[in-house]
């Protein structure tokens, strides 16, 4: 018995001492925590979100890791599954905190587990750089230690409504004759789209026509569509994960709606193009991210760069679209290298210090903070799907082709 | 409150919108029909209340997208879905329902909820977390002015909705097994007094259980969508009709699967769509209410 155990030890230490790559061997680790979505309803996109860390800690390393002084470190996550649920991401969060001893996380998947997590990273002043939640209602609640790389979400739609007063503009019209539907899922993330789509038209004077909550388990919004045929908004627009892309691209094409201008958020994540061909087409979906945008850096090069990369290393990428929820993952991760250097400490609140003091520009976009930790330094990015192939259109300072307007159904 | 009323006088402004809901609703509501026949059958004949229910709907939904995705054309997804969930169906009862068939209602529901949970995982981890559909290249028919759209695939789904009801109806009432799942549905006892073997008739029901559900699951992916955790929609759904409609009345559940479906469509076109489901809730709610009236003045077990 004694032996079979000791021969497990020397086994196991040869494994750990074989598993130390070459670059490793002169740089010191640095521990950072994240309890992700690995199963559950938000598994996909927390596995793309993991790749995104993993493949920016990589690069990080193949380019000498995080300098500080004549030291190097490497960066290593100690990932835990939060199955997807609030309270299991807070218990997992005290975890990494209390028995792993870890002082600096990542972000979770999705602004509901943000939500539950930030509590307990703040009681413990732990700086938390995160790259999925994107939810408002996290940036008031007067966090010192959580920092967001991303776009908040009443952002994503909003200039939906911008190029909806412009095209009125165009015609003759006035920007107070448009009228708008909305249709939004009932969570906070969705309730954000439709509050910042909401203060934008009523800046302009729009007028709101529909405004309907989409129920979670969303499989048929032919009642709404219905409501669109007789009230004829010129702007539709429709939030609710990819379920909600997936259903209203779907039943758009079937009951022939002819809106003019019809935007979504998730179209990537429901693969609408794939999916559902020419229904589709010429329909507006935000971005974070694209990789047909001109940022760069000098880790990650440019963002096509950072596309065709991540590609390689992860083949299972290939025959789709790099998700931004990937590029912003390793966004997060980059942010910290910054931190870390700039602080050139490894105690937390230095680190937080130089975090919160961050300016960089990376390959998605720059990062600036805000007091309340959300990032201010990026736009939001409007794709329109354009036979097939999803072109930038708005903001006009990144717009690679002009907006199709009106859709032709 | 004003949206509520201006939705309402939308109905009455064009009345040809209440065409397009209503055929809306028994599209849909026929779905609903099926899955809650299959419930009707196990509740009936077995008395275990299968919380699994739209699980098996949406494992259904998934054997035939995958094939689909194999490059199978979609329709046939239907039947091989029927099969492929008769034998998960069939491996789910001998190694979990067969064990708490006997135990009390509280056993039987916590094992089905269990099972629930366990499958929704299953397809998450199997087919990830997105949404997926089969988008079929049939033509939509246009009535009313565009008014009425009626998808042929939709239609299609209703007809094979039909023929698989018309079928199992055919089978319950004329052969030697369909007898046999009447006799113990009655009387189990008595039934294994006559020489039937109920074990056996419970197998069987259980997975043709599975089977319509499957073959549901299969109409469901093509025309509207599914995700790995939409089962609940289903059994929710299920649980009203057969409740309403009371066990062993088939034409009371195809009625109020239709019903159903119609109501909710009618429930989201007023309230907004968020509350389609609490319509169907709160149709549950008023059933019970009705039922323990009844059940009051004139001394009735609920079966």
């Amino acid at each position: 018995m004694n032996k079979t155990i000791s021969a497990l030890g020397c086994l196991a230490s040869a494994s750990l001492l074989m598993t130390q790559p070459a670059f490793a061997a002169d740089c010191e680790t640095i521990t950072l925590g994240s309890a992700i979505s690995l199963t559950g309803k938000y598994a996909t996109n927390g596995v793309h979100a993991k790749n995104g860390y993993e493949f920016a800690i990589k690069k990080i390393a193949d380019n000498g890791g995080v300098k500080m002084g004549d030291k190097c470190y490497n960066f290593e996550v100690i990932y835990y599954d939060d199955e997807s649920k609030g309270d299991r991401g807070a218990t997992l969060a005290e975890r990494l905190i209390s028995q792993d001893k870890v002082q600096y996380m990542l972000g979770p998947y999705s602004s509901g587990l943000t939500k539950a997590i930030a509590p307990v990273t703040e009681k413990y002043k732990i700086p938390m750089v995160e790259a999925e939640g994107a939810s408002r209602s996290l940036f008031n609640k007067g966090y010192e230690y959580l920092f967001a790389v991303l776009s908040t979400s009443e952002q994503y739609l909003a200039s939906a409504v911008a190029l909806a007063a412009e095209k009125a503009e165009a015609e003759g019209k006035s920007p107070s004759d448009v009228k708008v539907a909305i249709a939004v899922e009932n969570d906070p993330f969705s309730l954000d789209i439709r509050a910042g789509v909401q203060e934008d038209a009523a800046k302009y004077g729009m007028n709101v026509v529909i405004d309907e909550q989409l129920p979670r388990d969303l499989s048929d919004m032919s009642a709404i569509l219905t409501k669109v045929k007789l009230l004829k908004p010129d702007l539709l627009v429709v939030s609710g994960h990819s379920k909600g892309a997936a259903t209203a691209v779907r039943q758009i094409g079937e009951q022939k709606i002819d809106t003019p201008m019809i935007a979504l958020t998730h179209c990537e994540a429901a693969d609408v193009v794939g999916n559902f061909g020419a229904a589709a087409n010429d329909i507006l979906c935000s971005t974070q991210w694209a990789e047909t945008l001109t940022y760069e850096d000098e880790i990650f090069g440019t963002a096509s760069n950072y596309e065709k990369e991540f590609k390689t290393e992860y083949t299972e990428y290939t025959d789709k679209k790099v998700p931004y929820q990937t590029a912003q993952a390793s966004a997060a991760v980059y942010v910290f290298k910054d931190a870390f250097e700039r602080a050139d400490s490894l105690d937390k609140d230095k680190v937080r210090d130089a975090i919160a003091a961050t300016n960089l520009k990376t390959f998605y976009g720059d990062i600036k903070f805000a007091e309340a930790g959300n990032n201010i330094a990026k736009p939001m990015v409007l794709r329109q799907i354009q036979d097939g192939e999803y072109n930038v259109v708005a903001p006009s300072a990144f717009a690679s082709h002009p907006l199709n307007w009106p859709r032709k159904p | 409150m004003d949206q509520i009323l201006g939705n309402i006088s939308l109905l009455f402004e064009f009345p040809v919108v209440n065409l397009k809901i209503v055929i809306d609703g028994l599209m849909i509501g026929a779905l609903f029909a099926l899955a809650a026949y299959g419930l009707a059958l196990v509740w009936g004949v077995m008395n275990v209340k299968n919380l699994a229910q739209g699980d098996f709907v949406i494992a259904g939904g998934y054997v035939a997208w995958y094939l689909a995705k194999l490059g199978l054309p979609p329709l046939f997804g239907v039947p091989i879905a029927f099969v492929i969930m008769w034998g998960i169906g069939w491996v789910i009862y001998k190694t979990v329902i067969s064990r708490v068939i006997e135990r009390d209602l509280f056993t039987s529901l916590l094992a089905t909820f269990g099972l629930a949970i366990m499958m929704a995982q299953i397809m998450n981890l199997l087919f990830g977390s997105d949404t997926q559909s089969i988008q079929l290249q049939y033509d939509t028919l246009y009535m009313f002015d565009g008014f009425v759209d009626i998808p042929i695939a939709k239609l299609l789904g209703v007809a094979m909705a039909a023929a698989l009801a018309a079928g199992v109806i055919f089978f319950m009432k004329s052969s030697r097994m369909g007898q046999a799942i009447r006799a113990t549905a009655q009387d189990a006892r008595a039934a294994r007094v006559l020489g039937i073997n109920t074990e056996k008739v419970y197998s069987f029901t259980f997975s043709l259980n599975a089977a319509i559900c499957g073959a549901a699951g299969a109409i469901i992916v093509m025309v509207w969508v599914i995700q790995p955790f939409y089962g609940i929609t289903y059994s929710i759904r299920s649980f009203v009709i057969v409740t309403a409609a009371g066990l062993g009345n088939l034409p009371g559940v195809i009625a109020a699967g239709l019903g159903i479906g119609a109501a909710e469509q009618y429930g989201a076109h007023i309230f907004g769509i968020g509350y389609q489901q609490a319509i169907a809730v709160l149709l549950l709610l008023f059933v019970l209410i009705y039922r323990l009236i009844q059940q009051k003045r004139l001394r009735q077990s609920l079966k």
